[in-house]
């Protein structure tokens, strides 16, 4: 499959964290051409397992990207029908005022959000934004059928399908991360054209919106030698200061920072310029709020890295990124991975 | 002298290379073994007597600092803050920036040309910059990259009576103790540990206590002092020249009732001066070390530091001498199997 | 269900704050160690107990642990100043009586304020009735740490009292342990310490126990009084069955277990969708290798002050669902 269409089919699928299993087998189906193994472990994350050429002892390389997305959840269940929801995720209630939603209920039911219409508000109001307890999903079904379709506790999902915008650049819900999918995709793809010594473990981990839960109990799991998270960064846009972004169409960015490996970093940054693989820089000195962050600490220490896609619109039903960006960002994790081998491995994790 | 190069290292967390090449260099005579691990951190092991029990003693090397983050059209350098550092603190300091500690300073409008309310509002980092002297970007990329550690430009000072003025004594401070005791404890084995990261987050104990799974650790560190004329007692969490403080309790752990009572009663003991560290604020290293695997039973003593996170800090020799003093008896006691 | 209140009245007055649960795990283990087959203790102070079984390794939490205040400073007229453990509001604790583990009783005030909203912690202190430092000194360390006087009520409705949270769970675990008489299950049973500071002996236990399960029981919040926040739960609708809170989104499938459990055996009960708050099993579905978990929740109003409030039927249908759950041959 190609990887727009894959990550296209990703991002139009549904999988808030804790309710990821829509997507499992999308992602086993896809992987399962490329790799020797793919498992699913007791958290729901997916477990992929290409075996390298090495014989035994291989060193043992976990690439991460999360598969869960942010969303809501039914909370409470109104006289009239109209659901109450709370977020599972960082999202900006400003976002989702009028949306179209999908209630995961005993069956899918449509659903749109509304409020209190500003005719209604005092003038007072209008410049302030409204709370998400504010809010309301209205199904347009009577409290008893609602209740027979929906528990309180079900997802909730913003109903979008992925938009084609000019030349590689696309919009939708959940390319963070679906996007670091798609990379782990072109990655495994890659690699199939060639060797490398280390065993790949490739992880969609579950949770990681929420708690890091996934990367945390697979990483203990799998107790790679290298860990490597794949997620999204910050795309420039007018309003946002250079210094903290990142640019579309301009390779991954490579995380610096202490959550980072120092050396290992600068293996990868050499690989993109050896293979002349566009990359930026992204710095961020603590832990960075990543699967990166989980395997560093996992055990007696993961020696981690960090790539970051460019996404604009991060946590919108609109987030928008260049496909091109994935697919360097898949390459470069392949030539990464191949470049590493029992020989070289103690002297690239050496302080 | 030792405390003077620790505190002169450049070791921003993430970056604590420098001072962790000068702490093996102190002490790879002294112990049976060592290793660096995965993230950077020092395990060191000395034999001695075995009382069937891991105790580890730990100290965080790294220090709060500044890191690149741009480098603007002009040669100007834009930065983040690596740990807490009130952004107060920073106008008009020298810095360092760099593996080559590269001289800088962050300046600030003249006050002439402020405005009358601009004077009382804080600056904010956005606000401010490093400035290199570099005459344009071009030149200013020839020293320095984007991600590099920044240091504050401050040099050891002894002055009043028995008082010492530095960097980083948070936490320098208890590496320093650390490698004394590794130089003059003989009888007992025991695990040292140097940390990475703890000012970002704790980063760096949890997956060395997983490595050492310790039963008692002691962690070693430089604390809040403010000891103001006229505050209530109760609102000072540690007073210069009283001695080591133990804590009772922080953001991270409540200290085990019993091995702290153990160790006041080995300060009485031995007419070492002592105090509790009164606040809950704050954290350390214990609070991921004592949740690790199984657990393990932690105290933290420290050396009261004044102006914590500031390029100034400031502490009592003194004190520094009570809490060696304490640490060599509580290792004593664990020898005699005493705890 | 025959069920005996009198010895939750006797677990929410037994002493046992963070860190230190001496004397609630001596009490408990007194109480359970004819019906378990194993009991051990960690360095954390743990209490754990199993019931030897043939099927999953279950872990069940229940935390012994309560809020309390810890003495930091005691000035020269015998005033005591303090620091909150776990979740002490101010406002809640005005005029308190407090309690240490030696008995000595206390009164909780503040400095006069002008404004009392903005009242914290640090300008109040505890007045043991001493006229002295020296004397107060005889009665109280700095470091030990009192809780609020436990006065037990109830009616044929509810139990009102300090420290439902989290008794109330540990109540309806003794009682699960012995009701239980030949598990199928391989049963640990944790009383765990320091939860209320951030579910940290469940963190130990769990890694030792490296269970295939987890279920903590413990206290959630409540929606059914005057103008409360909306949530859908309240007194008397039966056992909460949690869905998320902060600290854990609960696995599908543990969840859904419980709820046909519930629906088979006609126990009542409710979901729960907590916005904010976190229990035992955050801490043990990340251990390891992972472990699915969940969480029975036992309904109760005014949590976090001295007269938390829960019914009697949800606690009696909480039991049942837990000792259903545990009687079950579970495949997940």
């Amino acid at each position: 499959m190609e990887t727009k269409v894959f990550l296209e089919l990703l991002s139009n699928s549904k999988g808030v964290s804790g309710y990821e299993y829509p997507l499992q087998d999308t992602i086993i189906s896809a992987f399962s051409k490329y790799l020797d193994n793919v498992s699913v472990d007791k958290l729901g994350n997916v477990i992929g397992f290409k075996k390298g050429t090495y014989k035994d002892n291989n060193v043992k390389i976990m690439i991460a990207a999360h598969m869960d997305e942010i969303g809501l959840m039914v909370k409470d269940i109104e006289d009239n029908g109209f659901i109450r929801f709370t977020n599972i995720g960082g999202i900006d209630p400003r976002t989702i005022l009028g949306q179209e939603v999908i209630v995961h209920g005993v069956e899918d039911l449509f659903g749109v959000i509304g409020s209190k219409p500003p005719h209604l508000q005092e003038p007072s109001e209008h410049n302030k934004a409204i709370k998400m307890e504010d809010m309301i999903i209205d199904t347009g079904y009577p409290k008893e059928k609602v209740e027979e379709l929906v528990n309180i506790g079900d997802p909730i999902t913003i109903r979008r399908n992925v938009k084609n915008l000019l030349g590689n650049r696309i919009a939708g819900k959940a390319l963070d991360d679906r996007a670091g999918v798609a990379a782990l995709y072109e990655c495994m793809k890659e690699l199939n054209k060639i060797q490398h010594e280390a065993d790949i473990y490739f992880v969609t981990t579950v949770q990681e919106e929420v708690s890091m839960a996934g990367a945390l109990v697979s990483s203990y799991k799998i107790n790679p030698d290298i860990g490597i998270a794949v997620d999204v960064g910050f795309g420039a846009t007018p309003e946002l200061p250079i210094s903290t972004t990142i640019e579309l169409g301009k390779g991954p960015a490579i995380t610096l920072g202490g959550n980072i490996h120092p050396n290992l970093r600068k293996k990868l940054v050499d690989i993109a310029k050896e293979y002349n693989i566009p990359s930026q820089v992204e710095v961020t000195p603590g832990p960075t709020g990543t699967d990166a962050r989980a395997m560093q600490i996992t055990r007696d220490g993961i020696p981690s890295l960090l790539l970051s896609i460019p996404l604009r619109y991060m946590h919108t039903s609109v987030e928008l990124l260049d496909v091109e960006d994935v697919r360097n960002t898949g390459k470069l994790l392949a030539f990464f991975v191949a470049s590493i081998s029992n020989d070289n491995l103690e002297g690239l994790l050496c302080y | 002298m030792l405390l003077k190069e620790l505190t002169e290292a450049s070791g921003v967390s993430g970056n604590e290379k420098e001072v962790r090449d000068l702490i093996i260099s102190e002490i790879k005579d002294y112990v049976d073994s060592y290793k660096i691990d995965r993230l950077g951190n020092i395990i060191a092991y000395k034999k001695g007597k075995d009382i069937g029990k891991k105790i580890m003693i730990t100290a965080h090397m790294d220090e709060v600092g500044l890191m690149i983050k741009d480098i603007d059209k002009d040669g100007f350098l834009k930065f983040m803050t690596v740990g807490g550092i009130d952004k107060r603190i920073l106008v008009s300091k020298p810095v360092l920036v760099g593996k080559d500690k590269l001289p800088g300073v962050i300046g600030a409008k003249p006050i002439h040309l402020q405005k009358p309310d601009e004077r009382t509002r804080a600056l904010n980092i956005d606000e401010l910059y490093i400035d290199i002297g570099a005459r344009s970007k071009e030149e200013a990329e020839r020293y320095v990259s984007i991600g590099d550690y920044v240091i504050f430009d401050s040099e050891y000072v002894e002055f009043g009576e028995g008082l010492v003025k530095a960097k980083a004594l948070d936490n320098r401070v208890g590496c320093s103790l650390l490698i004394k005791l590794i130089k003059e404890i003989k009888d007992l084995s025991f695990y040292a540990v140097f940390t990475v990261m703890e000012e970002v987050g704790l980063v760096g104990a949890g997956p060395a206590a997983y490595e050492v799974d310790p039963d008692y650790a002691i962690i070693l560190e430089g604390t809040l002092c403010y000891d103001m004329p006229k505050l209530d007692t109760h609102l000072i969490p540690t007073y210069l020249n009283k001695g080591p403080a133990i804590s009772l309790i922080d953001r991270t752990t409540i200290y085990n009732k019993d091995f702290r009572n153990k160790i006041v009663e080995i300060a009485k003991k031995n007419n070492i001066p002592y105090q509790f560290r009164k606040t809950s604020m704050g954290g350390n290293d214990s609070g991921k070390i004592h949740t690790t695997r199984e657990g393990s039973i932690t105290a933290t003593i420290s050396v009261p530091c004044r102006y914590i996170h500031s390029p100034a800090s400031v502490m009592s020799k003194k004190d520094y001498d009570s809490t060696f003093a304490l640490l060599k008896e509580i290792l004593y006691q664990f020898e005699r199997e005493e705890i | 269900m025959n069920i005996n209140f009198s010895l939750l009245k006797e677990l929410v007055g037994i002493y046992g704050p963070a860190s230190n649960e001496k004397t609630i795990r001596e009490y408990i283990t007194k109480e359970i160690k004819d019906y378990v087959d194993e009991i051990e203790i960690d360095s954390l102070g743990n209490l754990i107990a199993r019931k030897k079984g043939n099927g999953k390794k279950i872990m069940i939490s229940a935390h012994m642990d309560q809020i309390g205040l810890m003495v930091i400073d005691i000035d020269e007229k015998g005033f005591l100043r303090f620091t909150n453990v776990g979740g002490i509001s101010p406002f809640i604790s005005i005029s308190q009586k407090v309690v240490f583990e030696n008995g000595t009783v206390g009164i909780i005030y503040h400095e006069p304020v002008d404004d009392i909203s903005k009242l914290k912690l640090s300008n109040m202190y505890i007045d043991i009735g001493a006229f002295s430092k020296e004397e107060a000194e005889k009665k109280v360390s700095i470091g030990d740490i009192c809780i609020y006087k436990t006065e037990f009520e109830e009616n044929e409705n509810v139990v009102f009292t300090s420290y439902l949270d989290d008794r109330v769970g540990c109540f309806i675990a003794i009682e699960a342990i012995k009701k239980i008489n030949n598990p199928i299950n391989d049963l640990y049973f944790v009383f765990s310490t320091q939860e209320e500071v951030g579910l940290r002996g469940a963190k130990t236990a769990a890694y030792k126990i490296d269970p295939d399960i987890g279920i903590a029981l413990d206290v959630t919040a409540h929606g059914d009084t005057p103008k409360a926040k909306r949530f859908a739960v309240g007194l008397n609708k039966g056992a909460a069955i949690k869905v998320k809170d902060n600290s854990i989104i609960c696995h599908p499938k543990i969840r859904e277990l419980l709820v046909n459990i519930a629906k088979e055996n006609e126990i009542p009960y409710q979901m729960e969708v907590l916005e904010f708050g976190g229990t035992d099993s955050g801490a043990i579905h990340v251990t390891k290798e992972g472990v699915p978990s969940g969480v029975i929740s036992i309904p109760t109003r005014y949590v976090h002050s001295t007269v938390e409030m829960a019914s009697k039927n949800d606690i009696i249908n909480c039991l049942k669902l837990l000792i259903k759950f545990l009687e079950s041959e579970i495949n997940i």
